[in-house]
């Protein structure tokens, strides 16, 4: 089946222009066709008119990088659950909609055009503490480490976060708890990375605050949201590890 | 960067869920009192409670650790909303309700109502017993109380009072609803086994709260 759309499109032209909405209509769409080639399919016609095509961010068009990020009629990933927007299907939307596309709305996420956001803060949290110092000598047998199987299954549940930063787009208050949350529980239920778990919390949380990012009101629209499933015991057990953190 | 963390985000939530918590205690004790006025013609068990609450030194002590908590609570409450506004300096055309938590959305609206009611709430009751000295005296074994049970009888007479008095307990029993499982969630305490019943027992306890006290005004005035 083919349907007809209405695109209400945030258009900027850099990080400093005011940005305003435009409308683009887009006819004979695919329902078997993924949002982004629809997205494509107007660039094409677009440029072909000479016009400045929709910067969007894209990578792997698969659901793993996390480059995608289009909030897409109120909901970011649009409206799915558990998916990218890069898995995201024409088959959602009925004939004749329209259809409103943002760019992700947060201080620390400043538009760099159209619907492109930058997440360099995302990395600057990562920098502040998201990773293992010590160091962990050659590759060990696989079992020298005991881990217990929960544990082990936790920290890859929590490693699943690609970092798109859909809770801070969903989050009334554009607060990265929940990407901050997943980062420090990857590390800190594992033995390696228990050794730093104090100063990774504290300097992972400082530097979410220092960026700009909101505080956590426990709406847990962040993980209604996540195209991964992250869920907000993560964040329960990083205020967990940040209170031992202080007064240990 | 040591002294920056004592004010993070994740601190000030924690400080804001414990005060809240020990606000919570502090209306189911102001609820069981309130609860003695009912079904007792002479107003004794009320007014001999409330004497106590008004004189007992241990009382009087705690009475500005509750003050004090009221006070922390609003504080924080206000620099997270504000901080929160910040984060987001441009919001969405078009946002679809996300949020899990209904009334999570609304705990500033809800936060700032209460203080309007308990500016009104302290000018009925609590300034002129304690301040003003406009309430009438019983006896009760000899011993002389203030007849604050009478003064309560006296305002829910009226049924303009009455209405206030319920729609502002709904908008707390709308804050209660969010804020005991949030402040669990804000404590870290997150659980399989426990969380379903935390939640549960929230929404519980708003309804008990808000129901318990919406009666009292509705049981004086309908009798
Ligand atoms: C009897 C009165 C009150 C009780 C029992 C109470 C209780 C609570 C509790 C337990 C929380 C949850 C804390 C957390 O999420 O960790 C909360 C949140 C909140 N309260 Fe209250 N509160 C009361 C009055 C007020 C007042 C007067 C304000 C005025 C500003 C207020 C503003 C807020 C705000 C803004 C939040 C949400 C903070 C956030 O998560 O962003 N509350 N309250
Ligand atoms: S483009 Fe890689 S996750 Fe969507």
């Amino acid at each position: 089946m083919n349907i007809n759309l209405t695109l209400k499109i945030w258009r900027q032209a850099n990080q400093d222009a005011p940005g305003k909405f435009v409308d683009y209509p887009v006819e004979n769409i695919s329902t078997e066709a993924s949002f982004l080639e629809m997205m494509d399919i107007l660039n094409e016609e677009l440029v072909a008119k000479g016009e400045e095509p929709v910067a969007f961010d894209h990578d792997c068009r698969e659901g793993i990088c996390g480059m995608c990020s289009l909030f897409i009629n109120g909901r970011p990933h649009g409206p799915d659950d558990s998916i990218t927007t890069c898995q995201l299907h024409m088959r959602k939307f009925k004939d004749g909609e329209t259809i409103v596309i943002e760019p992700w709305r947060a201080k620390p996420f400043p538009v760099i055009k159209d619907l492109m956001v930058d997440r360099t803060a995302f990395d600057e949290i990562i920098q502040a503490g998201g990773y293992v110092n010590i160091n962990t000598g050659g590759v060990p047998d696989a079992n020298a480490i005991p881990i217990r199987k929960e544990n082990a299954d936790l920290a890859m549940d929590a490693a699943s976060c690609i970092g798109c930063g859909a809770c801070v787009a969903a989050c009334k208050n554009a607060s990265a708890m929940l990407f901050v949350s997943a980062k420090v529980s990857q590390f800190t239920l594992l033995p390696q990375g228990k050794v730093e778990a104090h100063e990774r919390v504290e300097n992972m949380v400082a530097k979410m605050d220092e960026l700009g990012f909101g505080n956590c009101t426990n709406t847990y629209a962040c993980e209604a949201e996540c195209p991964k499933d992250i869920s907000i015991t993560n964040i329960a057990r990083m205020n967990r590890e940040f209170l031992c953190a202080k007064v240990s | 960067m040591g002294k920056s963390y004592i004010y993070s985000s994740v601190t000030k939530k924690v400080i804001m869920s414990l005060v809240g918590l020990f606000l919570i205690t502090f209306l189911l004790v102001h609820l069981t009192i309130n609860l003695l006025l009912l079904f007792d013609p002479t107003r004794e068990l009320f007014n001999v409670a409330a004497h106590f609450m008004g004189t007992n030194p241990l009382i009087q002590i705690f009475q500005w650790v509750l003050f004090g908590g009221f006070a922390l609570h609003m504080i924080l409450g206000v620099i997270l909303q504000v901080q929160n506004w910040m984060a987001r300096p441009k919001g969405y055309k078009k946002k679809a309700a996300s949020e899990k938590s209904l009334f999570s959305r609304f705990m500033i609206h809800t936060g700032i109502l209460i203080v309007v009611f308990l500016v009104i709430h302290f000018s009925d009751f609590f300034i002129k017993a304690k301040f003003l000295g406009e309430i009438g005296e019983i006896v009760y074994n000899g011993h002389h109380y203030e007849d604050m049970g009478l003064l309560v009888i006296e305002k829910f007479q009226m049924l303009g009072y009455v209405i206030f008095y319920v729609i502002a307990l709904l908008i707390l029993g709308f804050h209660l609803d969010h804020a005991f499982q949030s402040a669990f969630q804000s404590l870290g305490v997150n659980h399989p086994k426990y969380t379903p019943f935390i939640m549960g027992f929230s929404r519980f306890l708003a309804i008990v709260i808000t129901v318990g006290y919406i009666f009292i005004p509705l049981f004086i005035y309908l009798k």
